[in-house]
């Protein structure tokens, strides 16, 4: 399995195979027709399945999200491609309260099995409209799946499992990882939604993290390494439903966890996992589990202001240091 | 129109201009963090609409605002300082080139969210009206914008409530790469008007002539207390939607034709032809526009950058 490529390229080949097998796949959102997207997402793809499966949409979020949901409900299989997680709040409403709970308030009379693609997540200076990381929004909605990849082989294979799936589920790609390289087979694979992969084994601390920050904390892994500290790094993957055995049992082996997580510390997806792991393995502790996330801010335009917000490898390794030494 | 008012336009768009052009340049030079979206060509719409405005007079703006901030009286260092990140910047460093703010000549904010500024203009409007005031809002937005939920709700509530907003779409012809004859099945936005019951007028964006002359009858309807006004101006987005866009989605020849049709060559001609200026007026003018851009520059690039821990002020932050 020599074949190196960009996550972004990853993506692309996974929804491309799926257009390919099912006709009933099809991609809508602004940008996504001719241009191939902001990120060349979907780069060729209106010559390979022309403009109605490669679908140019007006600036219409909600419209974007509702019809995707309408279509699904018609035997269609949309990717709805929203651009920036921040502007999925325009479509909450089509999301959250109606492709989500359709399913069950139709006691399952009705399926719908869209993918809401968005990208997340820091970059440069994208200020406080383009750099939200709002998984735990949807983390809050029952119905919805979430899915943050941080390889490129996981990108491909959770995005044919998140297309296959029967309901919805959101998938981010954090734009900080869009050029990173990695093994990813020619052969189309599904990843299963909801299983968590070790991405680095370690026997002082676990730390769960993910998208971007499963990258950084990597970086911090071999710093500490060389400082003698060997830790586990767990990558949900998926955030719900979420792989509560893998982490529960790294957990139990280290005794130590800390939740990386570019979100917000309360009531997301880190204090989540703070809260299962005091729940379900307080006996097997050997510290109180810590989170490190964005602080709680609207995240600021200007460089210095900006790295101070967001976790990076050397907080990660601080964090990490600080519970290693109480 | 008289010559003052004349000149007064043509200073205000080579302003914009060259203030655009100079954080084209800083962008390549590393001084700006994020791509901006400039607004070179569409400035006859700014300088058009907010000739007519107050002091107290208010606008809402896009993530393409740096015209409508600098036509409405924002000093231009205060905004080149803020895209280029800097402590003296409008917002302190913590908006940037989408979130340009100065409460105290009336730029209530341009948004990085296409759309979110429409909703917030019809409720200054709503509140210029409850405080009795004869004050208007203004909304810049563009074609991409008008197929958004926001500008629906906003205008049949504008209309409802007889509220002082003035709707601008500017409509350069681009949402991103998609043309707006891939978005609109209509030719012109400005007859969605009549659909929520205001005027609705579409003019040449790119004459500074026409677009002053709709927006003082429609000044005149909002501060009459008569209601809301949609301006849709036609015109043309020079650059890539951001810099560093390729845009290739377009043809050279396009944009080359569209550079034929530059708003400052016409007013220029205009008012040489009918004697308001001369070459020499005109050059000193530019030099005169070059020589402030030069000094904002240099006022940005000796400002300090903001604190990194300034970015938990008014954050929220319980801790
Ligand atoms: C709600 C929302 N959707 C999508 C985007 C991404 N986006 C930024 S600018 C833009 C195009 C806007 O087009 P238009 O309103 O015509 O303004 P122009 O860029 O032409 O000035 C898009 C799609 C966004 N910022 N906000
Ligand atoms: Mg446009």
């Amino acid at each position: 399995m020599a074949r190196r490529i960009r996550f972004v390229e990853a993506l692309r080949e996974g929804m491309r195979q799926e257009m390919e097998r099912d006709p009933s796949v099809f991609v809508m959102g602004e940008g996504v027709g001719p241009h191939g997207s902001c990120f060349k997402q979907t780069e060729n793809f209106t010559n390979l399945f022309g403009i109605d499966r490669s679908r140019d949409t007006p600036i219409s979020e909600l419209a974007i999200a509702g019809a995707a949901a309408g279509a699904a409900m018609m035997g269609m299989r949309p990717i709805a491609d929203l651009m920036w997680i921040d502007f999925s709040m325009l479509a909450m409403d089509q999301i959250c309260n109606q492709a989500a709970k359709l399913p069950y308030i139709s006691n399952g009379q009705v399926k719908t099995p869209v993918v809401y693609r968005m990208t997340t997540g820091k970059s440069k200076s994208n200020a406080a409209h383009h750099s939200g990381s709002f998984y735990s929004w949807f983390i809050n909605t029952p119905g919805l799946k979430v899915v943050v990849p941080s390889t490129p082989y996981d990108a491909k294979g959770l995005i044919i499992s998140a297309i296959r799936d029967d309901g919805p589920v959101i998938y981010l790609e954090h734009k900080l990882l869009l050029n990173n390289r990695g093994e990813v087979p020619e052969e189309p694979y599904e990843i299963p939604l909801g299983v968590a992969d070790i991405k680095r084994e370690g026997t002082d601390l676990t730390v769960v993290a993910t998208g971007a920050m499963t990258v950084f904390t990597m970086t911090a892994a071999q710093k500490l390494e060389k400082e003698g500290v060997s830790i586990e790094i767990i990558d949900p993957r998926t955030l719900m439903p979420y792989d509560k055995d893998t982490i529960l049992a790294s957990v139990r082996k280290t005794g130590r966890l800390l939740a990386v997580d570019e979100g917000y510390r309360y009531c997301g997806f880190g204090s989540e996992m703070v809260a299962m792991t005091a729940e379900n393995a307080w006996d097997a502790l050997k510290q109180p589990p810590r989170q490190l996330t964005t602080m709680h801010t609207t995240i600021p335009f200007s460089p210095p202001m900006e790295d101070y917000v967001f976790p990076n490898p050397d907080r990660i390794a601080d964090a990490v240091r600080s519970m290693m030494q109480s | 129109m008289d010559t003052i008012t004349q000149i007064r336009l043509l200073e205000t768009m080579l302003r914009v201009r060259k203030a655009e052009l100079q954080l084209a340049i800083m962008y390549k030079n590393g001084k700006v963090p994020c791509a901006a979206h400039l607004y070179e060509g569409q400035e006859a719409i700014a300088a058009g609409i907010c000739d007519h405005l107050r002091h107290d007079d208010c606008i809402t703006s896009t993530h393409r605002g740096h015209g409508h901030c600098i036509a409405k009286g924002m000093p231009i260092k205060k905004m080149i300082a803020e895209v280029s990140a800097k402590k003296t910047g409008c917002c302190g460093g913590k908006g940037g080139t989408m979130h340009l703010f100065m409460p105290e000549v009336g730029v209530m904010g341009t948004v990085g969210i296409v759309g979110g500024g429409i909703p917030i203009a019809t409720g200054i409007g709503l509140a210029m009206k409850m405080q009795n005031t004869d004050r208007v809002a203004v909304s810049f937005f563009g074609d991409g914008a008008a197929n958004n939920g926001s500008f629906h709700e906003s205008l049949n509530l504008a209309a409802l409530w007889k509220l002082p907003v003035i709707y601008i779409c500017e409509n350069n012809l681009y949402a991103t790469s998609v043309a707006v004859w891939r978005s609109t099945p209509i030719p012109d936005i400005g007859i969605r008007g009549s659909a929520y019951g205001m005027p609705g007028v579409t003019v040449d964006g790119n004459h500074v002539d026409e677009v002053y002359a709709a927006m003082e009858t429609a000044v005149a309807r909002g501060r009459a207390g008569e209601g809301p006004t949609l301006i849709e101006c036609k015109t043309y987005r020079i650059r890539g939607h951001f810099e560093g866009d390729d845009a290739f989605y377009r043809t050279k020849e396009e944009v080359a034709e569209a550079r034929k049709r530059d708003p400052i060559d016409y007013w220029k001609a205009h008012l040489i032809a009918n004697g308001a200026i001369t070459e020499e007026t005109f050059e000193a003018m530019s030099a005169k526009a070059d020589e402030e851009v030069a000094e904002a520059a240099a006022f940005a690039d000796a400002s300090p950058y903001p604190e990194p821990e300034s970015a938990l002020l008014l954050s929220g932050n319980p801790a």
